[in-house]
């Protein structure tokens, strides 16, 4: 303990990596491909439901989102969502649920602050960055698209 | 001109080493089903606790808590002279609340998780220094108060990392005399802030191992006293981890406590229970040293017992400013009365 502040930290980090346990990659991933497959897969069961029911494609296409952004948000509400994100990681966080998942959370935890500052201010907490940087990145691309196309 | 309590640098010692009279448990139902299941005295199944908010039933943990331990003791709060409380909310609502519906003179404390072992060392400095006969001390904390003031929802689908803790639900109350049976409080060593750089709000056993090895080790070089003195060294809330940091920390000073070390993150839950690294909180070490520790050193397991509370001092504004995450550690002997 003798040691210069720089140098103990710098042994504590290597003594940190050292013992903290890595996480199981192959694990994660294959539960991020089965869990994130199978959302997609029914989302493509509820497409072709909603287009053998007569839907033109784009509106086959929103019926699966809401469809399933309900089941997520559902399921959020029941206390499911994240039992299965547990195992899902990233390919339950990314597709539309995750999405879902991220708006009903909030909003079921703040209630007990109000609907105004609790819910109405809170909603976005998680979801707000995604569609901040989702919108500006969108409006970059567009910009570059009208200049160089 | 040294204090005359004072011995070494950082460790005070007891005339009349006050008396741990009685303590009071109450936890949520994941600790109830976990290994020390037994030794707490009320087990909530409702994580609302039957109130509007997770903080209403955190603050109602805390008041039902230290109401039973002054109720074991025979004592009523009219005879408290201070208490001495605080929990992991911003501005310690908990134990803010908590006084209010007491009654009793209050002394608010922050110590993050170290929290029951801050009020042990001061309630005892309180009543050794003879500013009070009885001292009354509590901590708490829940997970779901926690998890969303900390880090997210507690719906939100997350992936926690292997070496994450999951907060205790929790509280525990203790009653310190001047006299009366019990066991007895004969030091405390008061730990310094140490930051190692640790940076991951996710890994707070590596935030923390750096402290509780330091005070450990002053602890030693103040008393004079070895390892062999103790039948046990028990931590907070380090972890898996975190406990394997600071044993490795200490055996590279020349300390080697490993056979005689365990922590109460380590205890309070099983490993099939997912709680990771193990637990951590106020609770954490409030709950197991006021049921567990306390219940082994009156059937006469364990004779000379050194307690160290652990803290990790963040806040959710300064892991987002990229402030390091420095620890904190106090340490109380606990002897058999």
């Amino acid at each position: 303990m003798t040691q210069p502040l720089e140098i103990r930290k710098k042994q504590y980090k290597k003594l940190v990596d050292e013992i903290k346990p890595r996480p199981p990659l192959v694990r994660n991933t294959l539960g991020a491909f089965i869990f994130g497959g199978l959302i997609a897969l029914i989302g493509q069961f509820l497409l072709n439901f909603f287009q053998g029911q007569g839907l033109s494609v784009n509106d086959a296409g929103a019926a699966t989102s809401t469809t399933l952004v309900f089941l997520a948000s559902l399921l959020t509400g029941l206390g499911i969502y994240d039992e299965i994100a547990k195992y899902g990681g990233a390919g339950t966080i990314v597709p539309i649920t995750g999405f879902a998942n991220s708006m009903v959370s909030p909003a079921m935890e703040y209630r007990a602050e109000g609907l105004v500052l609790g819910v109405g201010a809170r909603l976005f907490t998680i979801a707000g960055p995604v569609l901040v940087f989702g919108i500006f990145s969108a409006w970059l691309v567009a910009l570059l698209y009208y200049f160089f196309r | 001109m040294v204090a005359p309590k004072k011995i070494g640098v950082q460790t005070r010692w007891f005339q009349n080493p006050p008396v741990i009279l009685g303590c009071a448990t109450i936890v949520g139902e994941k600790e109830g089903m976990g290994p020390l299941g037994h030794t707490f005295d009320k087990i909530i199944t409702d994580s609302h606790y039957h109130e509007k908010s997770w903080e209403k039933a955190e603050q109602r943990m805390l008041q039902e808590a230290m109401q039973m331990a002054v109720e074991r003791t025979g004592l009523s709060l009219k005879d408290i002279d201070f208490m001495l409380a605080g929990d992991l909310l911003n501005q310690i609502i908990s134990a803010n609340y908590t006084a209010r519906n007491l009654e009793v003179p209050f002394i608010g404390l922050y110590g993050a998780c170290s929290t029951l072992y801050e009020s042990m060392a001061l309630g005892a400095m309180l009543i050794d220094g003879g500013y009070a006969e009885y001292v009354l001390i509590g901590a708490c904390s829940h997970y779901a108060t926690a998890e969303r003031q900390y880090r997210f929802p507690v719906e939100q689908g997350t992936q926690r990392p292997l070496y994450a803790q999951w907060t205790v639900t929790g509280a525990a109350g203790m009653v310190l005399a001047r006299q009366g049976p019990g066991p007895v409080i004969t030091h405390a060593t008061i730990g310094k802030v140490v930051d190692l750089g640790q940076q991951d709000p996710m890994n707070m056993g590596a935030a923390m191992a750096p402290a509780a090895a330091d005070t450990i080790m002053y602890h030693f070089i103040d008393t004079g006293r070895t390892i062999d003195y103790y039948d046990l060294v028990i931590t907070g809330d380090l972890g898996t981890y975190g406990k394997e940091l600071a044993q490795r920390i200490l055996i590279n000073n020349g300390y080697d406590i490993t056979s005689r070390l365990v922590d109460c993150g380590v205890l309070i839950y099983a490993p099939e229970q997912d709680a990771h690294a193990g637990g951590s909180g106020c609770a954490c070490s409030a709950v197991v040293t006021c049921g567990y520790l306390q219940q082994e050193i009156q059937k006469g397991h364990y004779r000379h017992v050194l307690g160290v509370g652990t803290g990790a001092l963040l806040s959710p504004c300064s892991s987002l400013q990229g402030e390091n995450i420095p620890g904190i550690a106090h340490a109380v002997v606990i002897e058999a009365g």
